[in-house]
């Protein structure tokens, strides 16, 4: 069985900085890490191989050289093989241009069984490089994924709902997004992280002319969509702080709720 | 109705025959869109069954009602509702297709956008149109709320958005116009179902429970451990209300993430919400900023929290929150 990971690497959010006046992210000192949401698709894959020693698990991504980090680390974590999507022609890709970019390096892996991605990445929060990828492959997708049972030729998914979840059958190949509820990511380990510190090139790069690629469908040039502005959030509101004893304070917002109506009286 | 090409259209998702909440919120803002657009407003509804829930769309304003009534539209599956909903723009082109970031509509959303080769913005939380290009300008927050990237789509049809739950008010149209209703046969073949339901499992879900809530109550790490929970729901039940809780609390493993309030959780909008040693992370403030009325108790007067909130209280949550229990419980 052939299994492709589709990981990103991101910014921490938590440790981001915006700067007020220009509205922009100040990006040094920010650490970058794999996208949580990937780490579950991973570990799923791995889990596989852990049980079946012939699967085989491909770690792909789409980004700058040094997202090459990203990489090794899911090579240390057990993953076979990596490959890493990586030319100026790419960058400035919003969702549609990255899965069209994706696609290409996918059907150079062709045959595969499976190809699983993070739910969404927690710099963009969008969801939609998954399902996008689904479609350009022409295969079945299956979004929020809780569970997985692998059958003949298929799978069975339980799907995060609003209210609850469905249990979904796909015939494979086909696409799943994994939540974190799907399992625990394990650590990289000591084996795989001395022998892929022995490799030269543990990672492959493959750019627009390996892929064949149209300029015209990849990265800035090939993106229906355009940053316009960005800015950063302003709230805006007049505080009226309570003064006085512990009960005073409360008495005076108890009395104002009151008066708005929001709480009984 | 002739000229019914570049409307805006709002995709009407609806399951077991109740529409979505986020499907009128969507059709409120987008009579504002479509009136800066010059154009019309449409609704486009899949399902089975479902012919009498054309009349609510209207009262918000749906001045075309598409509806593929099917049993193959029963349930959401990606590949009907796409091939559905791909031939329907195909026949119609929208100029704006909104659809609401529900699950099944993130699912949803970017395969049609792939199959219809446009741009799709994700999980939107401001509209409006750039009246020189008419363009539409849709505003969304990146990297965990503390970005907000207004994103275009100049030269691709439709313009694509889904939309953040409980972002937007719905209020129905004063007198809305008639609306002209548009039967539209099933375009999908049983050999286009990539994925079959086995089946659907409700739970009691606490993420309704927040969204839906009038009243909420939310601790943050300023709770210093799980038990604070504990109090803060001794006072919701003083207001009847209910928990929510800020990422750092769920990650802490303090409560469930169904609890969550903000980029990574829900977003909410209660009458009231009394935020307990929350400091007001952006991730959190863009979950609840547009709460009607907001209450903050922070030890720290310079937290951020206090730029949003209404009325603030600088202190130690331990003595305030017993000393609101005690007076809401000792009144008559």
């Amino acid at each position: 069985m052939k299994i492709i990971v589709c990981v990103k690497q991101v910014p921490d959010t938590k440790e981001i900085r915006i700067d007020p006046e220009k509205g922009t992210m100040i990006r040094k000192g920010v650490p970058s890490i794999i996208n949580p949401d990937d780490r579950h698709a991973l570990e799923y894959a791995l889990s596989l191989k852990d049980q079946d020693s012939n699967t085989e698990v491909v770690v792909l991504s789409m980004g700058p050289k040094q997202a090459k980090n990203a990489l090794i680390e899911c090579l240390c974590m057990g993953a076979d093989q990596a490959i890493l999507l990586s030319d100026s022609a790419f960058s400035g890709a919003d969702t549609w241009a990255t899965a069209n970019t994706l696609a290409a390096a996918v059907r150079k892996l062709m045959p595969f069984d499976l190809i699983l991605c993070g739910q969404q990445a927690i710099d963009g929060d969008t969801a939609q490089v998954g399902p996008q990828l689904a479609e350009r492959l022409a295969i079945p997708q299956v979004t929020y994924t809780r569970a997985i049972q692998l059958e003949d030729h298929a799978i069975v998914v339980e799907r995060q709902m609003e209210d609850g979840y469905e249990v979904v059958k796909a015939a494979l190949p086909a696409l799943i997004t994994a939540t974190r509820k799907l399992n625990t990511p394990r650590y990289m380990n000591i084996r795989d992280i001395v022998k892929i510190h022995q490799m030269d090139d543990p990672v492959q790069i493959w750019d627009l002319n390996y892929l064949k690629l149209d300029p015209d469908q990849t990265g800035l040039k090939g993106s229906p969509t355009r940053v316009k502005r960005s800015f950063s959030p302003t709230p805006s509101s007049e505080v009226t702080f309570l003064t006085g004893s512990t009960e005073e304070m409360v008495s005076s917002l108890l009395d104002a709720l009151k008066n708005l109506n929001l709480i009984g009286k | 109705m002739n000229n019914e090409n570049n409307n805006v259209w709002v995709f009407a998702e609806q399951t077991g025959g109740e529409i979505f909440p986020v499907v009128f919120e969507i059709l409120t803002e987008a009579r504002a869109i479509a009136a800066k657009l010059g154009t019309g407003l449409s609704a486009v509804m899949l399902g089975y069954q479902v012919e009498d829930l054309a009349e609510p769309l209207r009262a918000y304003g749906a001045q075309t009602i598409y509806v593929c009534d099917a049993p193959e539209f029963k349930d959401y599956t990606t590949a009907a509702y796409t091939q559905q909903l791909a031939a329907l723009v195909g026949q119609h082109a929208p100029a704006v297709l909104f659809i609401g970031a529900t699950h099944n509509g993130r699912d949803l959303g970017p395969r049609l956008a792939s199959r219809l080769n446009t741009g799709l913005t994700a999980d939107c939380t401001g509209l409006d149109v750039d009246l020189e290009k008419g363009d539409l300008l849709m505003t969304r927050p990146a990297f965990g709320g503390n970005l907000m990237a207004t994103i275009v789509c100049p030269s691709h049809r439709p313009q694509m958005a889904t939309v953040r739950p409980g972002v937007f008010k719905s209020l129905p149209v004063e007198s809305p116009s008639k609306a002209q209703i548009v039967k539209v046969p099933p375009e999908i073949h049983p050999g286009d179902l990539q994925t079959e339901i086995l089946r659907i499992v409700k739970e009691k879900s606490q993420e309704e429970e927040i969204t839906r809530a009038k009243i909420l109550v939310a601790g943050g790490r300023g709770l210093g451990s799980a038990a604070g929970f504990d109090l803060l729901q001794e006072l919701a039940d003083c207001l009847g209300g209910t928990v929510a809780a800020s990422r750092a609390t769920v990650d802490a493993g303090w409560i469930s993430n169904a609890r969550q309030v903000g980029q990574t959780g829900k977003t909410v909008q209660p009458e009231l919400y009394i935020a307990c040693g929350i400091s007001g992370a952006i991730q959190h403030l863009i979950g609840m900023n547009k709460s009607r009325t907001i209450v903050a108790i922070n030890k720290d007067s310079s937290a951020p929290i206090f730029k949003i909130a209404h009325y603030g209280i600088v202190g130690d949550l331990y003595q305030i929150i017993p000393a609101m229990i005690e007076q809401l419980s000792s009144k008559p």
